[in-house]
């Protein structure tokens, strides 16, 4: 981030994050099944970075664990995302590095849904058309200069 | 006399038209053995010097100044004056003889005898005559080197240049390319700076040619065989650019400058070298940049992308903060540091009523840093933000408000430093305290846990500042953190409030012996209301606060008489409780301070009570019914390290009064030093009775009383105790008996001196081991093996010469049928660091290395073992050397790990999951950084690992995933090829039934996207 760069929001919100899942007995018993629940899918998307600050989407509370529904017998997840302000010009780059983490991290028999939080940004549904689009993700993610973007954001932090 | 001087003719001739460089060394040779003078040399190089060709004349001068170069000790003055004469003359000629010459100059100015002048006249013809940048690098090198050997023998010369001589090192330094002269230019600029040469008119100039380097960027070239570091040249060239406060005018702009640059390690360096050269500089200095200056730093911390920056920036201001503090007010002139400090608190101070806004942090962040810089300044910051802060946190409700409040709070209490306020000054805090005060007790109150746990540290650091809490605010914290002891059910908290009082104590004993003590007495006393939480937490506060020897003397006793009751049953206290309160005892005895009073109370007191109750606990017997708890293994285990920390650090004499008690009744069976006397006549501790285990296993607690002694101290009756232990090691059938026997005659051998007895010992043991084990009927073979592999590791750890012979033994034990498992297990044992004996920390004869000795003296035998061995077996020799490798260091691991690759991979797809997984933990450091062996095995590798992704057992499928991230990291163009199949294989483990894999195959997939892919790596 250079001096001279003016960020869109240079003094945003900031939340708590959430500690690290607490691990249970039944977690390292070999026996048990435990099945994908909403906080394992949450704890997929919530280090994801911003394209803008060096923070994660948690702290900047675009997602949250209550708008990630997931249904493992039905294979299917749905998440819902909040763009930190109404104009936020990064909601789409954001959807799209949310949906690319979950196609990465989920076994293929998921189908994945990604959306805007209703109300909360000016132009949603053009947004929501186009994450819910296989092809136009797809052709996204060919473009190298937009699957850089992605790949920063979900790159793990180096200090 | 002639034949001399028709060999230096000879000499001569071949090195000027022979072009034959050796004779340059011969002829110095010859002048250095007094064979010819220098004069004579000068006279036979006439006809050369004075030739037409130039490049004749360049020979010749080229011998000369090699001869000199080795031989300019033994010159005389006459000589040194002449020879200077002639060079100085010869600079003027065609260019070609330059470099030699320069040469020959550079030779002379090491001479102890130069006349005086000389070395001006040197200069100013060199400064004259010579263009250096148009030289050739070791010529560069050479006029260097030539100023430093100057600077440092004729300064009083050099400075009578005056300016002339800054002017003509700026001009021969400047545009100077190669790092291996900048750093010599770099030395000599220094020098000019720090020894106080005139630099006149020329200021700007020097700064001009060294600043241009700034910030540094370079990369050594691969291979490098000068060495030369970036780190170096940043370190040379900040320490010309921060030397002196005349450069301040040029420097300060060029780093605002600097700090916009978009490349972080030109705005690392530019903050670091900020913090340098304020240390130079004075407030008038600055005056003019301040502005500039904050802007730059707050824009680094506020929008910052890295924790480096970020804290090179808060560096760089507390720098620039204190520099301003020691500047000396005059009436007429404004306060510099308050007007600073305006500017600061006007662009944060509003920052920290938004508590919700990302700049709370980076604002409070830099407001500690102005404040840490000074007492003043601390004064100045605290007096403008504390009172809003106190006042906010009175007003607002929300519990994630206030801890931020509290944490902010926290952080300006310990960027005060305690050291800075002289005596008489008012306290930077104390027309806080009681508002402070009444802030930690109130949120010591709340119920939400993360504001308790701030506000126990936020006491620590109040009370860690001198003289600022009063005797009533103490007494007020003891009873918060009594109350919060005994009814706080969370675990951090508790955990929170045990250290906070353990700080507390080290400053107000006398407190906690009045206050918390007696209260935790009856808290342990009492039947009643105690469950088993109240009465962990009150043993860990115990614990805690006992640093000071005076609390020490009251402690104690409260958990000597939670064991003695114990024992007696008159208060009920679980197994688990009893473990801890020894845990307590000995956290004591490794943080009291050594003291004759601690050292009294430990081996007068607790040591012999211990004994006691352990004895009286056995004499009762193992009757299944009302047995003490002090009889169960984990509580005996528990007391040792109690015992043997006290005997390891406090008061060798008293320890080695310790254990000739301890010797005469594990020996005698003498009572007489034991509290509670009512012991039967006829003790014999190191003779099993019968079946009987309770007395035989209470030799354990005398590993702690005789192995851990200081060296110097002597064990009484050392041959009757060592034979005695031998044979209970070897007959007792209770594996902790004979186990602890094992362990206390090793513990013993290990220190025992050199010489004939040990020898004769060792032979006599190793006999008897033998013995048994080669019978292989023998119902004490496992008990051989114990004493075996015990004293194996005792003389391993000294590099004693019968080592070998007791390890071979071992290795050859891998092939034995019962013993084979156990064998290759032990091999964990003897690598790696036993808790209670045969350490450093109870004063063990252990030679640095002694495992990497081991290794490499052993290997090859494994590798011969393992080939010759028959199928069922191999799998011991795997499981020896994975558990050899793996507690070898990292870059013996690397190194070694070439010749035992094949053996590895082997062992990862050996079907012992035991096996596979200590392989794989040796393997994971090594896969972090790679040796070029293991690159060229990738395939094998990778098929491997990705084989055991599908191991029934969840260890396993975690730790190859573990591996197959960490293959990642390997070089690109290597693991490119594999990136397809990776993918492909994570695929799966992504729907295992268990989370930790998935979580685990989830990290590793995602790294194996990033490759290869822009963007990512």
């Amino acid at each position: 981030m250079s001096g001279g760069t003016q960020l869109e929001n240079a003094n945003p919100v900031i939340f708590q994050r959430s500690g690290e899942r607490l691990l249970t007995a039944s977690d390292e018993d070999e026996e048990v099944h435990d099945p994908i629940d909403d906080r394992e899918i949450f704890d997929l998307i919530r280090s994801i970075n911003d394209p803008e600050h060096p923070l994660s989407l948690e702290e900047l509370n675009v997602v949250e664990q209550v708008r990630v529904k997931v249904n493992d017998t039905e294979s299917t997840v749905d998440i819902e995302f909040t763009p930190t302000i109404p104009h936020c010009s990064m909601a789409t780059l954001i959807g799209l590095s949310i949906k690319v983490k979950l196609l990465r991290s989920l076994p293929d028999r998921f189908k994945i849904d990604v959306h805007i939080t209703p109300g909360t940004h000016a132009s949603e549904e053009a947004v929501n058309k186009q994450l819910a689009d296989k092809e136009r993700v797809a052709a996204a993610l060919e473009n190298s200069s937009l699957l850089e973007v992605v790949n920063q954001c979900l790159s793990t932090r180096s200090i | 006399m002639a034949a001399d001087s028709a060999l230096l003719l000879s000499l001569v001739e071949e090195f000027v038209s022979g072009l034959q460089d050796s004779k340059a060394k011969d002829t110095a040779t010859g002048v250095k053995d007094g064979q010819f003078t220098v004069l004579q040399l000068v006279e036979a190089l006439g006809l050369s010097l004075m030739s037409s060709q130039p490049h004749t004349r360049a020979r010749g001068v080229k011998l000369l100044s090699e001869v000199l170069h080795e031989c300019y000790g033994n010159l005389t003055e006459a000589e040194v004056e002449v020879l200077i004469a002639f060079y100085e003359n010869r600079l003027k000629d065609h260019y070609v003889i330059t470099p030699p010459v320069l040469q020959g100059l550079r030779a002379l100015t090491k001479c102890t005898v130069l006349p005086p002048g000389s070395a001006v006249s040197m200069l100013r013809s060199l400064f004259q005559d010579v263009h250096v940048q148009s030289l050739m690098l070791a010529e560069r090198s050479c006029v260097y080197n030539m100023l430093i050997n100057l600077m440092e023998t004729r300064e009083a010369e050099l400075k009578g240049l005056g300016t002339d001589f800054v002017f003509g090192f700026v001009q021969s330094m400047d545009g100077e390319r190669d790092p291996r002269n900048l750093l010599l230019a770099f030395q000599i600029a220094k020098n000019i700076i720090h020894r106080g040469y005139d630099l006149g008119k020329f200021a700007e100039e020097l700064f001009e040619v060294t600043s241009c380097y700034f910030p540094i960027d370079f990369t050594p070239p691969a291979n490098d065989p000068h060495g030369i570091t970036k780190e170096e040249l940043i370190e040379e060239l900040r320490a010309v650019l921060t030397g002196t406060p005349k450069f301040a005018e040029f420097l300060l702009p060029l780093i605002i400058e600097k700090l916009d640059s978009d490349v972080q390690s030109a705005k690392q360096d530019s903050l670091q070298t900020l913090t340098a050269c304020v240390s130079q500089y004075e407030h008038k200095d600055l005056a003019e940049f301040l502005e500039g200056l904050w802007a730059s730093l707050r824009r680094e911390v506020f929008q910052t992308s890295s924790e480096k920056i970020e804290s090179a920036g808060l560096t760089a201001l507390t720098a620039l903060t204190s520099c301003l503090s020691r500047s000396v007010l005059s009436s007429d002139s404004e306060d510099s540091l308050s007007t600073f400090l305006d500017m600061v608190l006007e662009d944060c101070k509003h920052h920290l009523s938004e508590l919700d806004l990302k700049l709370v942090w980076p604002s409070a962040k830099l407001l500690q840093a102005a404040c840490s810089a000074s007492n003043r300044a601390s004064h100045i910051i605290t007096a403008a933000v504390m009172p809003s802060l106190i006042e906010q946190y009175s007003s607002r409700t929300q519990c994630s408000h206030r801890r931020t409040l509290l944490e902010v709070v926290l952080r300006f209490i310990q960027s005060v430093k305690t050291s800075q306020a002289s005596e008489n000054e008012e306290r930077v805090f104390s027309a806080f305290r009681e508002s402070l005060c009444s802030m930690v007790f109130s949120a010591l109150t709340e119920t939400n846990t993360s504001l308790q746990i701030t506000a126990t540290s936020m006491l620590t650091s109040l009370a860690q500042q001198p003289g600022l809490l009063l005797d009533s605010d103490i007494e007020l914290a003891l009873d918060h953190l009594t109350r919060l002891l005994l009814t706080e059910e969370d675990d951090g908290v508790s955990l929170a409030v045990v250290k906070c009082a353990g700080a507390l104590a080290e400053l107000h004993p006398a407190a906690f012996i009045t206050k918390l003590i007696p209260r935790l007495k009856t808290e342990e006393a009492s039947e009643q209301h105690s469950h088993h939480a109240v009465r962990q937490r009150c043993l860990s506060a115990l614990a805690a606060v006992s640093t000071q020897p005076s609390v020490v003397w009251e402690s104690t006793p409260v958990l000597l008489e939670v064991l003695g009751s114990a024992h007696t049953g008159s208060v009920c206290f679980s197994v688990e409780e009893v473990v801890l309160a020894c845990r307590s005892l000995q956290r004591i005895a490794e943080r009291v301070q050594d003291t004759e009073e601690t050292g009294q109370c430990f081996h007068e007191i607790i040591i012999p009570r211990l004994l006691s109750l352990a004895l009286q606990a056995a004499l009762q017997g193992e009757g299944s019914s009302g047995r003490s708890p002090l009889v169960e293994e984990v509580v005996l285990s528990a007391m040792v390290p109690v015992i043997s920390t006290a005997c390891s650090r406090l008061q060798p004499t008293l320890a080695g009064q310790t254990a000739s008690r301890a010797v005469s009744l594990f020996l005698d069976g003498d009572v007489s030093f034991l509290p509670d006397n009512s012991f039967p006549s006829q003790i014999q501790l190191l003779k099993q009775q019968g079946d009987s285990w309770s007395q035989s296993q209470m030799v354990c607690l005398l590993i702690g009383c005789v192995c851990s002694l200081p060296r110097s101290v002597e064990v009484p009756q050392i041959d009757q105790l060592l034979s005695q232990l031998e044979e209970m090691s070897c007959t007792c059938s209770h594996p902790l008996s004979y186990t602890s026997a094992a362990k206390c005659f090793a513990g013993l051998v290990n220190k025992r001196s050199e010489g004939d007895s040990l020898h004769s010992l060792i032979q006599s043991t190793m006999k008897k081991v033998c013995r048994e084990l080669h019978s292989t009927s023998s119902p004490v073979r496992t008990q051989a093996f114990t004493l075996l592999i015990w004293v194996s590791k005792a003389l391993l750890l000294r590099y004693h010469p019968l080592s070998i012979v007791l390890t071979d033994k071992l290795f050859s034990l891998l092939d034995d049928a019962d013993l084979g498992p156990m064998a290759a297990d032990g091999f964990s044992m003897l690598m790696s660091d036993s808790a209670d004996v045969l350490n450093r920390g109870c004063h063990a004869d252990v030679r640095i290395m002694y495992r990497q000795r081991f290794f490499s003296e052993n290997s090859a035998k494994l590798v011969q073992g393992f080939n010759a061995a028959p199928q069922e077996k191999k799998p011991n020799y795997l499981k020896a050397l994975s558990n050899i490798v793996n507690k070898l260091p990292k870059q013996v691991q690397v190194t070694e790990l070439p010749a035992l690759l094949s053996l590895l991979l082997e062992a990862l797809s050996c079907p012992d999951q035991g096996v596979q997984l200590s392989t794989l933990s040796c393997l994971e450091p090594v896969l972090i950084d790679p040796p070029p062996a293991l690159i060229q095995q990738l395939e094998a590798l990778v098929s491997r690992l990705l084989a055991l992704i599908c191991s029934p057992t969840m260890t396993v499928r975690i730790a190859s995933l573990h591996c197959i991230h960490a293959l990642s990291r390997f070089p690109e163009h290597e693991i490119l090829p594999f990136r397809a199949r990776v993918l492909r294989a994570l695929a799966r483990p992504l729907d295992d039934k268990k989370r930790l894999v998935r979580s685990e195959a989830v990290q590793a997939r995602a790294e194996w996207f990033l490759l290869g892919s822009p963007g990512g790596r």
